[in-house]
């Protein structure tokens, strides 16, 4: 082992640090010495169990590994039981394109042309809140790390994001800081940012939450799995030096509830460098298309505790670590600090000693600093040195992959009953026109449903030359292959307010709207990734809404078949007692043989016909009109029904490919009236509707035809040349279709017989609520 | 024709430029920041991004790489040159082109759609353009803030220097609208919104008709292509 060199940037080695290391050795002379498992994030029955498999006690360097990995951000401990689900909930069907599933970096699916894409959803809720700017912008560098290290190109990111009431003093904070460390690392990145969600409630006032996707592509030929195998392949440090930030980020951080009043956690919080990271992905690609790595894995949460025991326990199970060797930002870090270190835009190599200097010489066109580490071993135990003594030995897998499991006390709410029994249809509905205009006005220009140009004005979706959609579209797009025209979409959603009132039926209903959004673009729904936020898991009501919650997104891709690929639980997002409402934000991705054939959400020209697909019903409860007109939350979200989605979604495609679909608009959120709102919004172009036919043919009266959210429903325009052969398509598949308006050269939305408001006023309705709170809206 | 397209560390539309040049009729080349060697292309483009990080000032580190001394050669000989975003601010930092490029006077990045004028047709760049005419090209940046002293901003008008003046909506307190620039000889342009994103109708900006149509971009690199086959 002694020709393990450092550094192809001439960096010298670190100063030893300060005190002395607890070795293996020492560990076991000592039994009785007291380790602050406590104050590392350890259970007492947890550190019991460490010293069980070890037969020892645990060394401080040892303690660290296992505190980290043993978190809940990083072992799942608490939600590992549920998540089986989604493995085990599968059809053929849904294994037919799937490449990588669960358990891996991101999933991969088969998109066809020799062509896959992978994709995943993760938090960065807890920094968020600390530090939004850097704690957003790690959460971008993060995600984007997972997709590299499966051999892809990163090619577009997105996030949804949720903030306080608007109007509270700290909201502002929160909001400025999170966009422009999104703006800031992704627009640095060159990654176009297509889409995402925006949405403020009060319940998220101390607990914030952003996640953030990314999507990759890479032909079938370039996938990789981050694995260590072959005893005597050299182990690689490489990326950024490592520093003192993010120490004990997963177990300190994201694993526990925040306390008012509380010492400050800022040390926790990461500190990110785009460029470093923009260099680190050209660089990772040219070492992959060289085919110069073995494998590579990111360092995100634990940092290289992680990345050694899982590259070891996912190879051979052996490595041998000198941990001096790795290049240091702040050369008093003890070994402890090292190993728990989260210092970002770092990457673990594994690299066949005659492919090294290769290996050195990439990486040195890149000016990116390299420290070979140590090799793969056959001894199936992870050995770390510290200066020459031996300060952690173990079986990766005992730090990696039997972390504890935990069967978490379930108890159903005590609440939930009156909550449901308080239904919204016992508030009084406007029937007058002025009532209807005033109310409608007023959800247009409330903050979950106003424009959020504020946020998307700072990002760039343009970079890279391939985006055919984004916001405010219902679904970002992305083109794969310049000569087919390949392409994917992709669409977030989540509404916890209807969590709140029902997991299981909320889980549903998002994976129902980001199905939707994805189909209304011309794409075909194929994967599915989720970011599960709740609150904390030692909640017996928090633990049975998260079981409710995977339940119903377990049996909802069932139903659709498509396959859950990863994605990411994020646990005590509370702050006190009070934890937020359930927030399963739901990422679907679809496929489309030519983005030429993909359809815009709004009107661009006079006289088109207006349909209305799908039929309406009184479900108010929930809805952003109980919310914004009377402050209400109570009763049943809407009903599901995934196989009308899944028969709208193919009426769609088919309308689509037959080029029949002028514009496609999701109903969700404000239901009919905010969808109408946002298709003249979208490039200025009026219309005049009617609600006469629904009201009779549903049953319904005017306020419920404008704002219900009743599920699989689309508004589409359609030219007048091919009205015909689209009603012909609607009948013949029995979906109900009602033509409710006519797209219109005036400047205004009419609705017949009750109102009409200019665009003008619509758009200044519309922009208002985030301008007033944050400033100025840029390029506005 | 040959175009040339620098990557510096941090550049991030290299590949767009690229396919700009290929969709115009010319071959794009790829050229390395740290490379002093040409590949006997005809003209040039330096993309936009963040090269070397922004460290520093933008551009003030990627005018000092040993690519640039050669493209500073070759643009004093009378190659074109095109610099886009932060190749605009590179061409400022190595005196290919006059004034400065600051923080956006609102502090925050900004991307839109934008509306410019056309002021001089008479650049390598421009010719195919109609004097006067309006064109939609996005913008996106931190650091777009035009500005220069009293003197040189009265020789750049003067000397009719401005090519593209901000239209509708100055989007980052450049001073008299300037969004774009050429040198003397009419070689060398420089300008902050990005016609390489706008040079294929459905990934380009949103037209007064239609999404995502716009295409007006295209004609910065048909231009140098026609020019370079008037000349053989």
């Amino acid at each position: 082992m002694t020709d393990v060199s450092t550094s192809s940037a001439h960096a010298s080695a670190p100063t030893p640090a300060r005190g002395v290391a607890d070795t293996v050795e020492h560990a076991m002379a000592t039994p009785e010495r007291e380790q602050p498992y406590e104050a590392l994030g350890l259970k007492a029955d947890e550190y019991a169990k460490i010293r069980e498999i070890l037969g020892r006690r645990p060394t401080s360097g040892e303690l660290a590994m296992y505190s980290v990995m043993w978190s809940e951000h990083c072992s799942y401990k608490s939600s590992k039981i549920y998540l089986r689900q989604f493995g085990k909930k599968v059809t053929p069907k849904m294994k037919e394109n799937l490449m990588v599933g669960m358990g891996e970096n991101a999933g991969v699916v088969d998109v066809g042309e020799g062509w896959a894409v992978t994709f995943k959803i993760e938090s960065h809720n807890h920094p968020s809140y600390i530090e939004p700017f850097q704690g957003a912008a790690t959460g971008v560098g993060g995600i984007v790390r997972d997709i590299i290290s499966m051999g892809a190109r990163p090619v577009a990111v997105m996030d949804a994001l949720r903030f306080g009431a608007i109007d509270d003093p700290d909201t502002a904070r929160v909001v400025h800081g999170a966009v422009s460390g999104i703006s800031f690392y992704g627009n640095c990145l060159g990654l176009p940012n297509i889409g995402g969600e925006t949405w403020f409630d009060p319940v998220y006032q101390a607990n914030p939450l952003v996640n953030a996707l990314a999507v990759g592509v890479l032909r079938h030929e370039d996938l990789h799995l981050a694995n260590a195998r072959g005893a005597g392949n050299k182990v690689v440090l490489f990326g950024a030096r490592t520093g003192g930030d993010g120490i004990g980020g997963a177990s300190i951080l994201a694993s526990d509830s925040f306390d008012e009043g509380g010492p400050t956690k800022r040390p926790a919080v990461q500190v990110g460098d785009p460029f470093a990271e923009k260099v680190l992905i050209e660089c990772c690609l040219e070492l992959f298309a060289k085919e110069l790595v073995e494998g590579i894995q990111d360092l995100g949460a634990a940092g290289i505790s992680c990345a050694t025991s899982e590259l070891a326990s996912n190879g051979d199970g052996g490595m041998y670590i000198e941990l001096d060797k790795v290049l240091l930002r702040d050369p008093s870090l003890t070994a402890e600090e090292i190993l728990m270190s989260e210092s970002q835009e770092r990457m673990m190599a594994i690299v066949h000693p005659d492919k090294l200097d290769e290996f050195l010489a990439v990486v040195k066109k890149w000016d990116v600093e390299t420290s070979v580490l140590g090799e793969v071993t056959d001894t199936g135990r992870l050995v770390i040195h510290w200066h020459g003594e031996e300060i952690v030995n173990v079986d990766p897998r005992t730090v990696a992959v039997d972390g504890p499991v935990y069967e978490r006390p379930v108890a159903y709410p005590t609440w939930i009953d009156a909550l449901q029994a308080d239904t919204a249809s016992a508030l009084p509905r406007p029937t007058s026109g002025e009532e209807l205009r005033d109310q409608a006005l007023r959800m247009l220009g409330s903050p979950n449903l106003a424009d959020k140009s504020w946020v998307t004005n700072q990002y760039d979706y343009y970079v890279g030359g391939n985006t055919a959609l984004a916001f405010p579209d219902d679904a970002g797009m992305v083109r794969v292959d310049e000569e087919s025209g390949l392409g994917f979409a992709v669409a977030t959603d989540a509404n916890g307010r209807y969590c709140q009132l029902d997991p299981r039926q909320g889980a549903q209903l998002a994976l129902a709207e980001a199905y939707r959004n994805v189909a209304v673009s011309g794409a075909t729904p194929a994967a599915v990734s989720d970011c599960l936020n709740f609150g904390s898991p030692e909640n017996p009501e928090v633990m049975w809404q998260f079981s409710q919650a995977v339940e119903g997104l377990a049996d909802g891709c069932m139903e659709l078949e498509i396959p859950v690929t990863g994605g990411n639980v994020s646990f005590y997002n509370q702050t006190g007692d009070v934890p937020i409402h359930p927030t399963p934000v739901v990422a679907v991705l679809g496929v489309i043989d030519d983005v030429a054939r993909r359809i815009p959400s709004g009107w661009q020209d006079a006289g088109d016909n207006i349909y209305l697909l799908g039929t309406t019903a009184l479900e108010l409860d929930g809805s952003a009109w109980s919310g914004v007109i009377h402050d209400h939350l109570g009763g049943r979200p809407p009903a599901v029904d995934l196989a009308r989605e899944k028969q709208l979604a193919q009426l769609i495609a088919a309308g689509a490919s037959e080029s029949l679909i002028a514009s496609a608009h999701d109903l969700a959120d404000g239901g009919l009236w905010q969808a109408l709102a946002e298709s003249v919004l979208r490039f200025g172009v009026g219309a005049r509707v009617w609600l006469d036919e629904i009201i009779e043919r549903d049953g319904v009266d005017a306020a419920t035809a404008l704002f219900s959210e009743s599920t699989a429903r689309v508004l589409v325009s359609v030219p007048r040349e091919d009205d015909v052969k689209f009603r012909g398509l609607c009948e013949g598949r029995g979906y109900p279709a009602l033509r409710i308006g006519v797209t219109d050269s005036v400047a205004a939305l009419e609705v017949q017989d009750l109102f009409t408001v200019e665009v003008d006023e619509l758009r200044r309705v519309h922009r208002a609520p985030l301008a007033e709170a944050f400033g100025p809206v840029v390029g506005q | 024709m040959r175009v040339g397209v620098v990557t510096f560390p941090g550049s991030l539309d290299e590949r767009d430029a690229q396919r700009a040049v290929r969709l115009a009729g010319a071959e794009p080349v790829e050229l390395w920041h740290s490379d002093h060697d040409l590949q006997g292309v005809d003209a040039i483009v330096l993309p936009g991004g963040f090269s070397y990080g922004d460290y520093l000032r933008c551009g003030a580190i990627a005018a000092h790489s040993p690519i640039m001394r050669e493209v500073v050669d070759a643009a004093n000989s009378g190659m074109p040159v095109l610099g886009i975003c932060n190749g605009f601010q590179v061409l400022v930092e190595a005196h290919l082109l006059p004034g400065g490029l600051i923080r956006n006077d609102h502090g925050q990045f900004v991307r839109r759609d934008q509306q410019l004028r056309v002021e001089n047709t008479s650049t390598a760049w421009t010719s195919g353009f109609e004097q006067g005419q309006e064109i939609t090209i996005p913008l996106k940046n931190g650091e777009g803030g035009f500005i220069a002293d009293a003197e040189t901003l009265a020789r750049i008008e003067g000397e009719g220097l401005v090519t593209f003046r901000y239209v509708g909506l100055n989007p980052n307190g450049s001073l008299n609208d300037i969004a774009g620039l050429t040198n003397e000889r009419g070689n060398v342009v420089g300008l902050m919104p990005h016609p390489e994103h706008a040079v294929e109708a459905g990934f380009g900006p949103d037209t007064s008709t239609r999404m995502r149509s716009g295409v007006d971009g295209l004609t910065f690199f048909t231009s140098v292509v026609e020019q370079a086959l008037a000349r053989a």
